[in-house]
């Protein structure tokens, strides 16, 4: 790890975790002062939409491949307005953008949107520690502050657990995706914004859904009064306990029978909206190799992942029969391979499924792409 | 568990000898799959024609039939066998196409034998090019567009249809044999005309090029539920045109952003589905145009390749172990994840570091031979290493190929600038370090990414290491920053040094006091996302070391590094038996080794792995890395060939202690003085010799021990520049052109012994007792290196006496040497005196052949008395016979030839020519393949059934021999009149012919061309297909040295059109005896196990 500016002087920075580990590194992007819940992902690709993924709102991202920045930063990959990271951490920073579609550097990008690096040799050994002790806030700073202080001022950074964040990334007006020219629309779809990615709205409209996004704090009626085919509710950041508000709209579309598709955070929210609890991961699953198994077929996907909380499953861990909720009988419907965690709930009586991962992808395989066609043919099966 | 019950038994098949394109990875798959088979207690039959193999290792399958891979071999083995499923998909080309056979035979249907992990569709849908073109166009994905031709004529029309330059390949072939870029119509004559002889099936594809472009290739695996994980990417940083084996590859890839990735992704696993790969691994290769991202489908192997070890090695998911595992029903969701040991093995793995592969060539070795980069593959072996960052694995892969040079430099000026941006322009060995001497020159990363076709991303990798030398300069301080800064991107102490004026040993003790050691990192498939409980290591200059701890007493095992002509998978079979005999005694066995090829590199196969370059220094690092985790009983460095042995001194000095022979007695043997008086002491005669600095000496030398001599530099090892001279002339002109020699490396100059039989010996010794492991004599006369020469074990002509002497011999030098372990002797036996030629303190490459000849693990023996056992302890434990040794086989022993298979035809010089194929005292195979059965002449057949083809049994034979070789060949070539063969000679040998009573037709020599009414000349009728079986010895009359090129066009047309060809009067009488054995009647076969039941039922 080597990280030099054009005239070879470097910024020296700092990562300081709330246990006191400290890791010495080099600035990039912009310089200050930035907390968030440390957290790392093993994606080997996809930076830039990893990057402007709202879900890591307030979250400084490590990145455990080593060289990042490779192939610069494009127009078409950004999966939202704007970086949404709190601070990034990697371990060798491209000095070139090398790809056709590249328009400038992640460096430059970082700077210009306020948002600071670092580079550390350590990064595995950052993720050894998070993989032991868990997620856990954390400060990159720039400035040589006294290391006591620095803590102090982590330790006073809110925590993630319990915090409320998908009304802070959502969109504050509601907007329209429309098929491409030459695909005719099929279904409306309302999408509850808690934090959703650009790619996701973009696969639903091929597949002939006009699709309007709404905020996160949209009521049940209001998304009602849209008179969508369906609603999804998308990914976001934060703890799905703390977002009640989008349970209780939830709830008002299964109690209509409108069929609902969620994914991620979506996902907690259907949950919660069953009766199940949520909790906490202690270091969540983020990167795009993620094996998921759905327990009806028996078939394994390879997945794109960005949760630290998932649904508690109904009593038993390993139960997988179905399960009694105000709706009707419910099902787990898909597990993690690797550590049993819930990744999908299905509802038998209602046409409701969600799915904990990211069938958009971006970054990351394609294989679950087919649960958005799943819910093309929930919209269109006779009510 | 989904696993078939129906599966009792299953046939694997090998991949034969090592070839260019078709490696020990083979041998890595294929034990990977006999394991995983016999887990599953289904009954393992194997066929596989290469000894040096562990998967031929008696206990690896039930029945081990080490015969040649041919369809009436496989036949036999199935009406013997009776398995229940072939498995062809772990062997390379040679077993898909054995597979191919088998099915169109017939054969599988008449013996109700199932294939498994392949389909006969999908092998030719994937092998086909144009029906696998057709099926990727029909899933919207693209291909170069390209048309089949089948004649010459065609080809031509073609291509200036589709303008040049044009790709041609042929079908069903390996390692791109036979393929090329042709740029003018006459290049395409040359290339598709080879290419027309290599496909078997006689086509050859004609493609749009596209050379330049960006390739990568995917590796897949498919279970039977239909899932689909992609193991790995890798990334060729010679852009397309260069074969993937011979690219610089870096994995995971580099340059693609996620949208191309999982474009990429998606059409892979859409072709694997439409293509129909049964279930395990496959190989999908790519090419993206880095203007604009368009992306094509080049090509998919469906099965495990050399891609698929690498990949292996590279991420920590074992493919063919997963594929074995799937083939008999597996699904990979019930497949654990060995390193984790908690997740499954449908994931993708994530790496946090980079993987680098870098080549080895041997051109050095084919003078002549075209050295520029091309569409079919020329390396012989490749290195690969692990770092944190690009630079780092780079640098680590550099230092691990041990080419000379190989590693960047500073030492030379650079040299002119725009010379060197042409250079990049042509793919060659090395065109980093002349990319590193371009920037040098002030070239910047745009010059050179546009004439190399390079990624701008790697070069400015290059340029990031370049630019750090100026933090190394002598006038700077060496702190611990600093060295923490480069050593991070890779530089070995020897470069700084290099840079600083200083020895490596000074970098060293300051770095060690400034406290700068390596960290050593796991590769555990995850990306540290879960703990990993399989130490496979590799060392970075990073945070955190996680070398756990151990009680047990641990053994380093220092492996051979890349494969290269004269240290190959031999050596790797040895390191793996001592790993295998130290653990069962009791020992933590560790593992250094950078080839990952190997059985060695495999994370199964001992305690612990590091995946290291074979440097003083890196080895130095792990062995303080495992006295700090542990108590530490020694280093092997007798087993992996020259790379360790060479390193024996420095790590005696630095205090490692060195189990076995020491680094003292090793001097003793390799040092020509030093051994001179131990053979001196023993009064044993070795060849009368000198050395000499200057022409004059060199003469007085020569009057001195007699013409003809061996001449060669000291400098170089391996029998390397070695010539025969048989006057002053020629030695002049030898002295001359050897410009490195000096005082300090002068020409050694032996007397040449003509006409003497060649004896080898593999023995053990433990300070008391030897142990003759076997005595083999070579077929060739000595002159022909004894790794070219074939070999027969028990020796035919050698009587008791003979063999008494050869035993008494080698327990002196053992004795003498001090060895303590294993020890090889070539001896040369010449009018009755038996000389000693040289003597190893080490493993040797006939080790696996004898231990395979004679039933007796010499490997593992060696490891034990390396670690203080003694011969008659392994006696009584049983490892060793009770009684008796190599040399006292009893007179019904089976015999086992062993012959040596070269790279020929995949050489040609720049002007599209073969490469000449007459034997020398340097040697050039890169593999061997072993006979073995209860008479020479049927042993022999099937070793040349093995090596090159199965020797003809009626038909033309054309004969041409030197003068000194017409009155030995008299006797055998009756006896091929007599056997039906109809005889073609050449005027002189003719004469010679006819008047000892055979008729021969006379035919023209090349040098004649056509006769008056067009008769064609011998060249133009072997490659027509007239001739079944070619005689010719180099017409290398005294008084001529260099090239002995008069039979050259002889010998290339026979390598072309793959017509046996024999070079040697001792090689054509044992041809004959193949021959007739072959007439007399069914060949059999016969499983190791069966012949060891009957060697150790001898009373
Ligand atoms: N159309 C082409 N234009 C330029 N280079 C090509 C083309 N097709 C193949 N190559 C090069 O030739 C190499 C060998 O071709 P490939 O199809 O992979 O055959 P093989 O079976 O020998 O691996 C590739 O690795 C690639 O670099
Ligand atoms: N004095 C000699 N007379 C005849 N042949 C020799 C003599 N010395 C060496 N050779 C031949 O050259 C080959 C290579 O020589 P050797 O000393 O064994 O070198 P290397 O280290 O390459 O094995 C031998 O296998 C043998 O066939
Ligand atoms: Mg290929
Ligand atoms: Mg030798």
């Amino acid at each position: 790890m080597t990280l030099l500016d054009g005239s070879g002087v470097s910024r020296p920075a700092v990562l300081l975790l709330e246990d006191g580990r400290a890791f010495d590194g080099h600035a990039f992007g912009a310089d200050g002062e930035t907390f968030g819940e440390m957290v790392f992902n093993t994606g080997m690709t996809g930076y830039q939409e990893t990057l402007t993924d709202p879900s890591y709102c307030r979250q400084i991202v490590a990145m455990t491949a080593p060289h990042i920045g490779n192939t610069g930063i494009n127009d078409e990959d950004a999966e939202s307005r704007r970086i949404w990271v709190s601070g990034y951490v990697i371990r060798e920073l491209s000095p070139i953008a090398s790809n056709w579609r590249s328009k400038r550097s992640l460096d430059a990008e970082l700077a210009s949107q306020g948002v600071t690096g670092i580079a550390i040799s350590g990064t595995r050994a950052l993720t050894r520690h998070l993989r032991e002790r868990g997620a856990m806030r954390a400060v990159i700073s720039t400035r040589a502050a006294d290391r006591r202080e620095l803590l102090d001022k982590v330790l006073a950074s809110p925590q993630m657990a319990g915090a409320d964040l998908a009304r802070e990334v959502t969109t504050p007006e509601p907007y329209t995706v429309r098929p491409p020219e030459g695909t005719r629309t099929r279904f409306r779809v309302a999408a509850v914004d808690l934090g959703i990615k650009a790619a996701t709205p973009r696969r639903m409209a091929e597949r002939g859904c006009e699709v309007r996004v709404l905020p996160a704090d949209v009521t049940g009626d209001q998304i009602l009064a849209t008179e969508p085919d369906g609603v999804f509710f998308s990914n976001g950041p934060g703890d799905p306990a703390a977002a009640g508000y989008a349970v209780e709209a939830m709830r008002a579309v299964l109690a209509a029978g409108r069929p609902v598709f969620g994914i991620c955070l979506g996902s907690q929210i259907l949950g919660r909206a069953l009766g199940l609890d949520t909790y906490k991961l202690r270091f969540g699953h983020r990167g795009v190799n993620q094996p998921v198994q759905d327990l009806t077929t028996g078939r394994v996907h390879i997945t794109s992942h960005n949760h630290g909380f998932a649904v508690r499953p109904p009593d038993d861990p390993g139960a997988k029969g179905p399960f009694g909720t105000p709706y009707g009988a419910a099902i787990v419907s898909h597990r993690n391979l690797n550590d049993g965690v819930v990744e999908g709930l299905r509802l038998l009586d209602t046409p409701a499924f969600a799915i904990q991962y990211h069938p958009e992808a971006a970054p990351g395989p394609h294989d679950a792409e087919a649960s958005f066609d799943e819910f093309c043919a929930m919209m269109e099966a006779p009510r | 568990m989904t696993r078939r019950e129906d599966l009792r038994s299953v046939l694997v098949i090998g991949s034969g000898p090592i070839v260019i394109g078709q490696a020990c990875e083979f041998d890595y798959s294929g034990t990977q799959a006999c394991r995983v088979l016999k887990a599953e207690g289904i009954r393992v039959s194997l066929v596989n024609s290469n000894p040096a193999t562990i998967m031929t290792d008696p206990e690896f399958a039930d029945a081990t039939y080490v015969e040649p891979i041919t369809l009436d071999v496989l036949q036999k083995v199935i009406a013997k066998e009776r398995p229940d499923a072939v498995l062809p998909t772990l062997g390379g080309q040679t077993a898909l196409n054995a597979a191919v056979e088998l099915h169109e035979s017939g054969t599988l249907a008449e013996y109700g034998v199932e294939l498994i992990g392949a389909d006969i569709e999908a092998i030719k849908a994937g092998e086909d090019r144009e029906r696998f073109k057709e099926i990727v166009i029909g899933l919207g994905a693209e291909v170069p567009a390209s048309t089949i031709c089948r004649t010459l004529d065609e080809a031509l029309a073609i291509a200036d249809s589709l303008g040049y330059p044009v790709v041609v390949r042929p079908s069903y072939t390996l390692g791109g044999s036979g393929s090329g870029i042709a740029y003018t119509a006459d290049d395409l004559r040359l290339i598709a005309g080879a290419g027309l002889d290599a496909s078997p099936v006689t086509e050859v594809l004609l493609e749009e090029s596209i050379l330049g472009w960006k390739e990568f290739e995917l590796e897949l695996m498919r279970d039977r539920h239909d899932n689909v994980v992609v193991v790995c990417s890798i990334e060729n940083i010679d852009p397309m045109g260069v074969h993937t084996g011979d690219s610089v590859t870096v994995a995971p890839a580099m340059t693609l952003t996620d949208r191309e990735y999982q474009h990429m992704r998606d059409t892979a696993i859409a072709v694997v589905r439409a293509v129909g790969v049964d279930t395990g691994g496959c190989n999908i290769q790519f090419a993206v145009h880095p203007g604009t991202g368009r992306m094509v489908v080049i090509e998919m192997n469906p099965r495990v390749s050399r891609s698929s070890a690498l990949a292996s090695k590279a991420t920590g998911f074992p493919i063919a172990k997963i594929a074995a595992k799937l083939a008999v029903g597996y699904t990979l969701d019930e497949i654990r994840n060995d390193i984790t040991g908690e997740t499954p093995a449908s994931f993708e793995p994530a790496l946090d570091y980079v993987v680098v592969k870098v080549p080895r060539f041997a051109f050095e070795k084919f003078p002549g031979a075209d050295p520029v980069l091309t569409t079919h593959m020329k390396s012989v072996g490749e290195a690969m290493a692990i770092g944190r960052s690009f630079p780092e694995a780079l640098q680590k892969a550099l230092r691990s190929t041990e080419r000379r040079g190989a590693e960047l430099s500073w030492a030379d000026p650079p040299g002119d600038r725009a010379d060197l941006i042409e250079r990049c322009r042509i793919p060659h060995d090395g065109r980093l370090s002349t990319v590193h001497q371009a920037l040098r020159a002030g070239a910047t990363v745009a010059e050179l990414s546009a004439a190399s076709g390079i990624d701008a991303w790697f070069i400015d990798q290059v340029k990031f290491i370049e630019e750090l030398n100026e933090r190394l300069t002598p006038d700077k301080v060496l702190d611990a920053p600093v060295l923490r800064m480069v050593k991070s991107a890779g530089f070995s102490d020897a470069q700084i040094a290099g840079l600083r004026g200083v020895t490596a040993a000074r970098v060293r003790d300051l770095r060690h006091a400034l406290g700068v050691r390596p960290v050593f990192h796991t590769v555990d498939t995850c990306a540290a996302e879960f703990a990993a409980r399989t130490p496979y290591l590799y060392s970075t200059y990073d945070d955190e070391t996680e070398v756990p701890p151990g009680d047990r007493p641990k053994v380093i095992i220092l492996g051979s590094g890349p494969n290269r002509i004269g240290q190959g998978i031999e050596f790797d079979y040895a390191c793996v038996h001592a790993s295998f005999a130290l653990a069962e005694a009791g020992y933590e066995t560790v593992m250094v080794n950078c080839n990952p090829e190997t059985v060695s590199t495999d994370y199964d196969t001992s305690g612990r792995l590091y995946f290291e370059p074979l440097t003083l220094e890196d080895v130095l690092e792990v062995v303080h890395a495992e006295r700090a985790s542990g108590p530490l009983a020694g280093v092997i460095v007798q087993l992996g060939g020259q790379t360790p042995l060479g390193l024996a001194r420095e790590l005696t000095e630095a205090g490692v202690p060195i189990v076995g022979t020491s680094a003292q007695a090793i001097h003793l043997a390799e040092d020509r003085g030093a051994f001179g008086r131990v053979l001196a002491e023993a009064g044993l005669a070795a060849p009368r010799s000198g050395t000499a600095s200057s022409y004059p000496q060199a003469k007085a030398v020569a009057d001195e021990v007699g013409y003809p001599v061996l001449v060669r530099p000291s400098y170089v090892l391996g029998g390397r520049g070695m010539e025969i001279v048989y006057d002053d002339g020629a030695l002049e002109a030898y002295v001359h052109r050897a410009t490195q020699i000096s005082p300090e490396h002068p020409v050694l100059i032996d007397r040449f012994l003509d006409d003497a039989i060649e004896i080898d010996v593999d023995a053990l010794y433990d300070g008391a007792e030897l142990f003759l492991g076997g005595v083999m004599e070579h077929i060739e006369e000595a002159g022909i290196h004894s790794g070219d020469s074939a070999c027969a074990l028990p020796p035919i002509t050698l009587g008791p006496g003979d063999v008494a002497r050869v035993r008494e011999a080698t327990e002196l030098i053992a004795a003498g040497v001090g060895v303590r372990g294993l020890l090889n002797v070539q001896y040369a036996l010449a009018a009755g005196v038996l000389y000693v030629l040289e003597a190893n303190p080490r493993a040797s490459r006939t080790v696996p052949f004898v231990s395979k000849a004679t039933a007796t693990p010499l490997a593992k023996a060696a490891a034990r008395i390396m670690l203080g056992a003694t011969i008659a302890d392994l006696r009584a434990e049983g490892l060793l016979p009770a009684r008796g040794d190599g040399g006292t086989l009893p007179l019904d022993a089976p015999i086992a030839v062993k012959e040596a298979v070269l790279p020929f035809g995949r050489f040609r010089d720049t002007k599209g020519e073969g490469v000449d194929t007459v034997l020398g005292p340097e040697m050039r195979s890169t593999g061997e393949v072993m006979g073995i059965d209860e008479e020479f002449g049927t042993a022999y057949a099937k070793s040349q059934a093995a090596a090159y083809g199965a020797l003809p049994v009626k038909g033309r034979a054309f004969v041409s021999v030197a003068n000194s070789d017409k009155r030995s060949m008299i006797f055998p070539v009756k006896r091929l009149a007599d056997l039906g063969f109809e005889i073609w000679a050449t005027a002189g040998t003719a004469e010679v012919l006819r008047r000892n009573g055979v008729r021969a037709k006379i035919v023209r020599k090349q040098g004649d061309g056509p006769g008056p009414d067009g008769e064609p000349t011998i060249v133009t009728r072997i490659l027509d297909g007239q001739v079944d079986l070619i005689v010719n010895t180099p017409f290398g009359a005294p008084g001529q040295t260099g090239p002995r090129v008069d039979g050259y066009e002889i010998r290339t047309a026979a390598v072309r059109r793959g017509i046996p060809c024999v070079t040697t009067t001792a090689g054509l009488a044992a041809a004959v005896h193949g021959i007739e054995a072959i007439q007399r009647g069914e060949v059999g076969v016969r499983s190791l196990q069966e012949h060891a039941a009957r060697l150790r039922a001898q009373p």
